[in-house]
C-alpha cells in the first residue's frame, strides 16, 4: 500500500472558509529555548473556569514545576512555577493593560527542578484525566479549556473517536507543526497510551496539507508502530481556514455535526490538540507539568521569525528582546493568530499556557468600510452557514430582536467573513457585539 | 515599540479584494466587447459610450454633492453602470436620450434607493427599459455596421443571410456592445477566473433558454447568439446586488431568466426579452433569497434531540 493510500482523506469537506496566505515562515526552524527572564509574572487564571488560589506567599522559594496555585473547582487547572527562585509578591498587577491576579517570582537563573517531581504511573482509565489535571494541562490550541474535564466525559456518552487536532489553520503559527517534528515520539506514544487506557477504538490525527514534514514524520513513526493500519489513522486536511475549529474538525474527521451548545463527547468524540498530547505524555514520563510553551514569534514587523520555548509568565517584551527585536514601525502585538488572536495594550503582558504565538505587526493604513454590495462572499465563507451581512444590517438598523432568528449564537468568531469582505465591513466585530446582546436578552 | 500599541478586534488581516477592484475587473471584462462595438459602428458608438459613462459618473457626483453624502464615484460602480447602459444602446440613439438613460439609472434606480448595494433592480437594465418605452423609435432602429457590412434589420427580426460565425464574432447590426458573443464570453471567462462571478447564473440562463428553444423547434444557434442574451446573462444577470446569494437561488434565478426570455421572444411582440426577464427576476430576488435560506451548521440535530 502506498503512502497516499494510507493517509485518509477528510470524510466531509469544510463549509465555506477562507483561503488564507499561510506565512508559515518558521515551519523549518528548530525551536530555541529561551533562558529564564529575571522575573516572571504567573497569572492565576490561565484557563476557562474557576481561577486558582495562590499556594505560596512572599519570600517562599519555588522550583521549576512547584505547584503555586490551585482551585477546588472541577473546571480549573493548577498553576506551576516556570522558574526556580523566590516569590516576590502575590496579588494583582497591571499586565498588558489588564489587572491580573498573579504570582511574581524572581528567578535565580538556575532552573532547578522540583525534587518531588517523579514520573506518573497510569494504571487505570481515570488516571489519564488525573494526570492531565496534575499537569495543569489546558487546551493548548488557544481555548484554554481544562483538559481533564474533556477527558472525563459523562458516563452515558460513548466515545469512539479521539481526534488529534494538528490542523493549525491560522497563518504564521507553526508551534504545533514543530511539536510534531521535534517531539513526534511523545505525540505518538501519548496517542497510543490514551487510546489504550481510555479504550477508544479509533484515533484520527488531523493535519493540514501545508505541513508535509510533520505529516511525513508522524506517518513514518506511526508506520513503525504496532497497529497503525487498524485504529490510528493520519488524515490530511485541505489548507482552508478555519479547518482546525473544533466543530469543523469533527465534521471533517467523522462527518458528524456538533449541534449548538453540545460538547464533542455528545457526538462520541474527544478532540485534543497535538501539543496537548505531547505535553501530557512528557508529564507522565518525567513528572514535569506544563511550565513552558513553544511560541511562534513572527509577523510583518519581525525580521527574524522563530519558534521559542518560553517559560510561562515571561513578559512579551522580554521575549521580543530575546528574539532579536522588531522593526521601528511596529504598532500591534497579537497573541495568537491574525484571524482570532487578541491584541495586547502593552508589551508587559505575559505568556500564558494557552498562547501559541506572538505576532508583531507593522502599522497599516486603515481601510474605510464602504457600502455592502451584497456579493455574498461572507455567506459563502461562513463555516457555520450564517448570514453575516444580514446581521450587520440588523445591527445598523438597531433590530436587535432579529439576532435570534439570524442564529448569531452559532457564530464562533473565526473572522472569515470580515476577511473576505471586499467592502471591508466589520462583520465579525459586529457578530461579536450581536452575540453579547443576544446573551443579555436571554438572561 | 514602547508606548501606546494599536489595539483592534480580530481578524487582523483582510483579503486584498476591494469593491473598487471588483468593479475594475468588470470594466476590464467589458472593454473588449465595447471596443469592438466602437470599431464596428464607428465614431457614433465612441461618443455614445463616452457620454453614458461620463453622465453616469457626473450624476452620481452631483447627487452626493447636493445631499452632502460621502463621495462614492471612486468605487467605479457608476462607470460600470454607464458602460453597460451605453453597450445596450443602438448606435443610432441621440446623445440626449443616452444622457437621460444614465441619469435615470444612477439617480432614480440606484441613488434614490440608497446607492450601491441597495438598488433592487439592475440600474442599466432599468434605464434601458425606461428608454425603450419612452423612445421606442430611437431604441429599435439599428444602423448598419460601418465595417464588414452585412445589412439587416436586427437578427431577431430578420436573420436571413447571417451565418452562425458572423453572429458569434459579431459582424451584424445591433446594440453597441452586444454583437460579439465571442468577446462577451471572453470577458465572462475573465470574470470567472478572477472569481468575481460564478458561472451558475449565465449557464442556467443560457442553458434553459437554449433548451426551450430547441424543444420549440427554433434555431438555437441564432437565438442564443443574437440580441442581448450574452451581455445580459454574463454581465447584467450576475450583478451582485440584484441576484440571489445562495447557489440554489442562483440556479432558480438563471432558469427564471431563461424561461421568461424564451416566452417573450417566442410569444411576445416586444423587441427584446432579455432586459424584461432580468428585471422581472430582479424583483423576485428577495423572495428567492428567503426561499433558499440555509440552516446553520448543526441546526437540524438540535431539533431532533429536543
Amino acid at each position: 500500500m502506498t503512502k497516499t493510500e494510507k493517509i485518509l482523506r477528510p470524510v466531509k469537506h469544510i463549509f465555506g472558509g477562507a483561503g488564507l496566505e499561510h506565512h508559515k515562515n518558521t515551519a523549518s526552524f528548530e525551536s530555541v529555548i529561551m533562558p529564564p527572564p529575571d522575573t516572571v509574572y504567573i497569572p492565576l487564571s490561565q484557563h476557562i473556569g474557576a481561577p486558582c488560589e495562590a499556594l505560596v506567599k512572599k519570600d517562599d522559594y519555588v522550583y521549576v514545576g512547584t505547584k503555586i496555585g490551585e482551585s477546588a473547582g472541577f473546571v480549573s487547572a493548577p498553576i506551576h512555577s516556570s522558574v526556580s527562585g523566590t516569590v516576590v509578591s502575590v496579588g494583582e498587577k497591571m499586565l498588558g493593560g489588564n489587572c491580573v491576579n498573579c504570582v511574581e517570582i524572581k528567578s535565580d537563573g538556575e532552573m532547578k527542578k522540583d525534587p518531588s517531581l517523579e514520573p506518573f504511573s497510569v494504571n487505570c482509565k481515570e488516571d489519564i484525566a488525573l494526570a492531565a489535571k496534575l499537569c495543569g494541562l489546558v487546551g493548548l490550541g488557544g481555548a484554554g479549556f481544562p483538559t481533564h474535564v474533556k477527558l472525563t466525559p459523562p458516563k452515558e456518552s460513548k466515545i469512539d473517536t479521539l481526534i488529534i487536532n494538528g490542523a493549525e489553520c491560522e497563518p504564521y503559527i507553526t508551534s504545533d507543526n514543530r511539536e510534531c517534528i521535534e517531539n513526534f515520539n511523545d505525540v505518538i506514544e501519548g496517542i497510543y497510551l490514551l487510546k489504550s487506557k481510555l479504550e477508544i477504538k479509533r484515533v484520527v490525527i488531523c493535519i493540514e496539507k501545508n505541513k508535509p514534514r510533520a505529516i511525513d514524520r508522524l506517518y513514518r513513526m506511526a508506520c513503525d508502530h504496532r497497529d497503525f493500519d487498524d485504529s490510528v489513522k493520519l488524515m490530511c486536511l485541505p489548507s482552508r481556514y478555519p479547518q482546525g475549529a473544533e466543530k469543523v474538525i469533527i465534521y471533517s474527521a467523522t462527518g458528524r455535526k456538533l449541534p449548538l451548545g453540545k460538547l464533542p463527547s455528545d457526538v462520541g468524540c474527544i478532540v485534543m490538540n497535538i501539543t496537548s498530547i505531547g505535553t501530557l505524555y512528557r508529564f507522565i514520563t518525567t513528572g514535569m507539568p506544563l511550565v513552558s510553551k513553544r511560541i511562534t514569534f513572527d509577523g510583518t514587523a519581525v525580521s527574524e521569525p522563530k519558534n521559542i520555548i518560553v517559560p510561562i509568565g515571561t513578559p512579551i517584551e522580554k521575549v521580543i528582546e530575546f528574539a532579536g527585536g522588531v522593526s521601528e514601525d511596529a504598532d500591534k502585538i497579537i497573541i495568537g493568530g491574525p484571524m482570532m488572536g487578541n491584541c495586547v495594550a502593552s508589551a508587559d503582558s505575559v505568556i500564558e499556557k494557552r498562547n501559541n504565538a506572538i505576532l508583531v505587526m507593522k502599522r497599516e493604513k486603515e481601510q474605510d468600510a464602504t457600502q455592502c454590495i451584497r456579493c455574498g462572499r461572507c455567506v459563502m465563507a461562513c463555516p457555520m452557514q450564517l448570514y453575516p451581512a444580514m446581521v450587520e444590517s440588523a445591527y445598523n438598523k438597531g433590530l436587535t430582536e432579529n439576532y435570534e432568528k439570524l442564529n448569531v449564537n452559532y457564530c464562533m468568531e473565526c473572522g472569515s467573513c470580515s476577511y473576505v469582505c471586499p467592502a471591508k465591513r466589520p462583520l465579525t466585530q459586529v457578530m461579536r457585539v450581536a452575540k453579547a446582546e443576544l446573551r443579555r436578552q436571554k438572561k | 515599540m514602547n508606548g501606546m500599541l494599536n489595539v483592534s478586534s480580530s481578524p487582523h488581516i483582510r483579503h486584498f479584494d476591494t469593491t473598487k477592484g471588483i468593479m475594475a475587473d468588470v470594466i476590464i471584462a467589458l472593454l473588449p466587447a465595447a471596443i469592438y462595438g466602437c470599431i464596428l459602428f464607428g465614431f457614433r458608438a465612441v461618443i455614445l459610450l463616452c457620454v453614458t459613462v461620463a453622465s453616469a459618473v457626473l450624476a452620481e457626483f452631483i447627487w452626493n454633492k447636493i445631499l452632502h453624502k460621502r463621495q462614492t464615484i471612486g468605487d467605479l460602480s457608476a462607470i460600470v453602470t454607464g458602460l453597460l447602459l451605453g453597450m445596450n444602446l443602438s448606435p443610432k440613439v441621440p446623445v440626449w436620450v443616452a444622457i437621460i438613460g444614465s441619469v435615470v439609472a444612477i439617480i432614480v434606480v440606484k441613488q434614490m434607493f440608497g446607492g450601491l448595494g441597495h438598488n433592487f433592480v439592475n440600474p442599466a437594465i432599468a434605464a434601458r427599459i425606461v428608454l425603450l418605452v419612452s423612445f421606442p423609435s430611437y431604441m429599435t432602429s439599428f444602423s448598419e455596421p460601418v465595417s464588414d457590412a452585412i445589412s439587416s434589420a436586427t437578427p431577431l427580426v430578420d436573420n436571413t443571410g447571417l451565418t452562425l460565425k458572423s453572429l458569434f464574432f459579431g459582424m451584424h447590426s445591433g446594440c453597441i456592445g452586444e454583437t460579439s458573443a465571442f468577446l462577451l464570453i471572453l470577458g465572462g471567462i475573465y470574470l470567472m477566473v478572477r472569481r468575481v462571478i460564478f458561472p451558475v447564473i449565465p449557464v442556467c440562463f443560457i442553458g434553459s433558454f437554449a433548451l426551450l428553444t430547441l424543444i420549440s423547434g427554433g434555431n438555437v444557434g441564432v437565438q442564443v447568439l443574437s440580441g442581448g442574451l450574452m451581455l445580459g446573462a454574463i454581465f447584467m444577470a450576475t450583478d451582485y446586488t440584484t441576484s440571489p446569494t445562495m447557489p440554489l437561488g442562483k440556479v432558480i434565478f438563471g432558469i427564471g431568466c431563461g424561461v421568461i426570455t424564451f416566452a417573450i421572444r417566442q410569444f411576445g411582440s416586444l423587441p427584446e426579452g432579455v432586459s424584461y426577464s432580468i428585471i422581472l427576476m430582479n424583483i423576485l430576488v428577495p423572495h428567492i433569497n428567503k426561499l433558499t435560506l440555509s440552516k446553520p451548521f448543526g441546526a437540524k440535530e438540535v431539533k431532533a434531540n429536543e
